[in-house]
């Protein structure tokens, strides 16, 4: 069943049991968001950049958590909305290493789109959060341990489509989130041996990627 | 001891962790208290227990790697014979603990978490060791060092591996 709902006072219809994130999303109706992709089961809501206010609820709410709704009125460019998107935009750009001239996802990657939709520079309003090494060295670091693919702790925005990804195409993980808190990474530990592994078959995790945290050996 | 006594200690240490991880149920909720167990039992998580818990729950080894490593309390390093603990509680946070846990890891040439090849030495971060008033506290087995000061730190080492080379020198002698 259709439902019709309203969107920045743009009328829209939307299926039954979608989100509004994507029921937006596939109206033209540009939200950003780095944590979701079309068809997840359970979105995460761990990006915090698709806030919406919703005419009824008190606060502004993460868009891709809602179910669409008959009659629903939504607003997605309120100041409070954009206030909690460049928060959550600049919180994630604390820790993220900038040298977008020599980086892979240059021109096509998804931090970059955002500043613009969002106009915000690329330079955290926070203490940057990148490891001492780093900050002093002025280096990133590159995790080398997978026989296949390098990992840039510093680029990834820990989004989790890699191992969503990872997930839906081979019904187990061979990549995870590790350790906790700031120190948070992924990591393929454990699957060293190219045997085992789907190797240059599949690209799902480097393809999804928004911004290039993980590429392939060969090309870099 | 002899390198094949170690080596065969080590399989016999293995043999027992795998009898006892095969004892548990194939339920994903064991998994921690599996970890648990080999903590317990090997005072720190080797790749190969990893990979031992992995089979047997059938979850994949970078899953059981992402649960142990969110955990403070799972080690992936064997301790040290002499664990360098540097205390990061509020009064020695005050007084640049961090400076002297930064000394600690130059000395020995390892991070903290780690310990030396030869497994003398193991650092470690531990919050407040209850003597805040000699802050900054470093913990050298269970010895507590107060007022600590980089400059310190090397004759402390220094200090452990001279008394080791004195050990050895006298168990050369009583031999003879």
């Amino acid at each position: 069943m259709m439902l019709n709902i309203l969107i920045d006072d743009k009328k829209i219809e939307a299926e039954e049991g979608k989100n509004l994130l994507q029921a937006c999303l596939d109206n033209g109706i540009y939200i950003p968001n780095l944590c979701h992709v079309k068809d997840m089961a359970h979105p995460q809501a761990s990006c915090r950049l698709c806030f919406v206010e919703i005419e009824g609820e008190k606060k502004p709410v993460p868009s891709c958590s809602v179910t669409v709704r008959e009659g629903m009125r939504v607003k997605t460019d309120t100041p409070s909305v954009r206030r909690l998107q460049r928060s959550a935009f600049h919180l994630l750009l604390s820790r993220h290493f900038i040298e977008c001239k020599v980086c892979p996802a240059n021109r096509k990657c998804e931090l970059q789109k955002i500043a613009k939709f969002l106009k915000v520079g690329l330079k955290s309003n926070y203490p940057l959060l990148l490891p001492k090494a780093v900050l002093e060295t002025g280096k990133q670091e590159t995790d080398e341990s997978h026989p296949i693919f390098n990992y840039y702790p510093n680029r990834c925005v820990l989004c989790g489509l890699c191992i969503h990804v990872c997930r839906t195409t081979h019904g187990i993980a061979l990549l995870t989130f590790a350790k906790r808190g700031i120190d948070t990474v992924i990591s393929f530990y454990g699957e060293e041996d190219v045997s085992r592994l789907p190797g240059d078959k599949c690209l799902a995790c480097v393809n999804i990627c928004p911004v290039s945290a993980i590429t392939l050996k060969s090309l870099s | 001891m002899a390198h094949e006594e170690i080596l065969s200690e080590q399989e016999a240490i293995e043999k027992d962790i795998r009898s006892r991880v095969a004892a548990f149920e194939k339920a994903r909720g064991n998994l921690i208290p599996i970890l648990q167990m080999i903590q317990e039992k090997q005072a720190y998580l080797p790749p190969e227990a990893i990979n031992t818990v992995a089979a047997h729950l059938e979850i994949p080894v970078c899953e059981v790697y992402g649960v142990a490593t969110f955990y403070n309390q799972f080690r992936f390093h064997p301790p040290g014979r002499h664990p360098v603990k540097v205390c990061m509680g509020t009064a020695c946070h005050v007084k640049a603990g961090d400076v002297i846990l930064e000394n600690f890891e130059r000395k020995l040439e390892i991070r903290e978490g780690q310990t030396t090849p030869d497994r003398e030495f193991s650092i470690e971060r531990v919050a407040c060791v209850g003597c805040c008033a000699l802050a900054p506290v470093a913990l050298i087995g269970d010895t507590v060092h107060g007022h600590m000061a980089p400059s310190k730190v090397e004759g402390l080492l220094l200090r452990i591996r001279i008394e080791k080379e004195k050990a050895e020198r006298e168990k050369v002698r009583g031999e003879r």
